[in-house]
């Protein structure tokens, strides 16, 4: 077969496969899948349960492929997303996308037959809000596009519970509310220091549309709303003591790091954004805490709080 | 210009790597799915 050798790419690196499923946002929804698992009531075998921490594992790995096949002319125009496989030139965008489903279809598929129909529907929705509904439609049309498409990441423990109980009630529905209302200002935070990037290639992000002023207030809001929420688990009794003690105590935190935030102003260009940078990375530790403390206590008062 | 396409060592290297990643994904897969029907079966479901 003749060909053209300058056409001919190099095959793309391992790397950039494992670069595409965006590992570092794969820990996150692992942990918290994983805290869904161990912290509702039941029993689920060492395998099973592997088996649907993988899953939830691939398909979130499939629904960042997708992102990034999509959004690849948009990530060469960021600093912070150009050296991405897609946008480097690294892989072409066929391969990226056929990637993307080949992971999704599976993690749906070895889910429902191993674990159960309805975490794999759960799981497949989870995929297609973040794929769809988020990537494709919200986040180019709306600043509310993180509100709406925070769902997305809120689905992890949502599966992990369903995982073990096979069907949804008011606890998993509860931790599904609290990753809704902690994403708007985890990244309202990210957007603050990052915005002139997002400005760049359009994307409307609240900072750029309706400007910082409204964004500091909403992110105060929504940290005011976190409280309840995070406690709400203790409250409606399907935790211990030792859960809404944490709650109470992280989320109170949350809103002392919102508070500079909400009210401060840019000093200049050239300022360090201390406290926006502050918040997005408490706010990572607040959930890893938040979620521990969940399992901690599950571990400490054994089954006596069924929800 | 056309001619024959001679894949140089770096092409080679990542075909090779490539193939070996995918072959212990499939292999960590079928293990995955033996130990699956093995507790389906002990557990009755």
């Amino acid at each position: 077969m003749n060909s053209t050798v300058s056409a001919i790419a190099l095959p793309a690196d391992w790397r950039d496969f494992l670069a595409l499923t965006k590992p570092r946002v794969m820990s996150l929804v692992i942990f918290t899948g994983l805290c869904g698992m161990l912290a509702a009531p039941g029993h689920i075998h060492p395998v099973l349960g592997f088996t649907a921490i993988l899953c939830i594992a691939i398909g979130a790995g499939g629904a960042a492929a997708l992102n990034q096949w999509w959004e690849s002319d948009l990530d060469a125009g960021m600093r912070r997303t150009a050296d991405r496989p897609l946008p480097a030139g690294r892989m072409d965008r066929e391969t990226a996308r056929d990637f993307g489903v080949g992971l999704s279809a599976a993690s749906v598929l070895v889910m429902g037959l191993a674990i159960g129909w309805l975490a794999g529907l759960i799981l497949a929705i989870s995929i297609v809000y973040y794929a769809v509904v988020y990537t494709i439609w919200l986040k180019p049309r709306t600043p509310q596009n993180i509100v709406i498409g925070g769902g997305a990441g809120a689905f992890p423990p949502m599966i992990g519970w369903i995982a073990v109980t096979g069907d949804i009630t008011l606890m998993p529905v509860l931790l599904f509310a609290i990753i809704f209302i902690w994403t708007p200002p985890h990244f309202w935070a990210l957007a603050l220091f990052v915005q002139s990037d997002y400005a760049k290639v359009g994307i409307p992000m609240l900072p750029v549309v309706a400007g910082e002023k409204t964004t500091r207030r909403q992110i105060l809001l929504y940290s005011l709303a976190l409280l309840p929420i995070a406690a709400a688990p203790w409250l409606v009794g399907g935790t211990g003591i030792i859960y809404g003690m944490a709650a109470l105590a992280l989320s109170g935190l949350f809103l002392g790091f919102a508070l500079p935030v909400a009210f401060r102003t840019r000093t200049g260009e050239d300022d360090p954004m201390r406290p926006e940078k502050r918040l997005f990375g408490y706010s990572v530790l607040y959930l890893f805490a938040l979620f521990a403390a969940l399992v901690a206590d599950r571990v400490i008062w054994g089954q006596e709080f069924v929800r | 210009m056309n001619k024959q396409f001679e894949p140089d060592e770096e092409y080679l290297r990542r075909q090779r790597t490539r193939n070996i990643v995918l072959a212990l994904i499939l292999a960590g897969f079928a293990i995955l799915f033996f130990a699956i029907t093995l507790v389906r079966i002990k557990e009755g479901g």
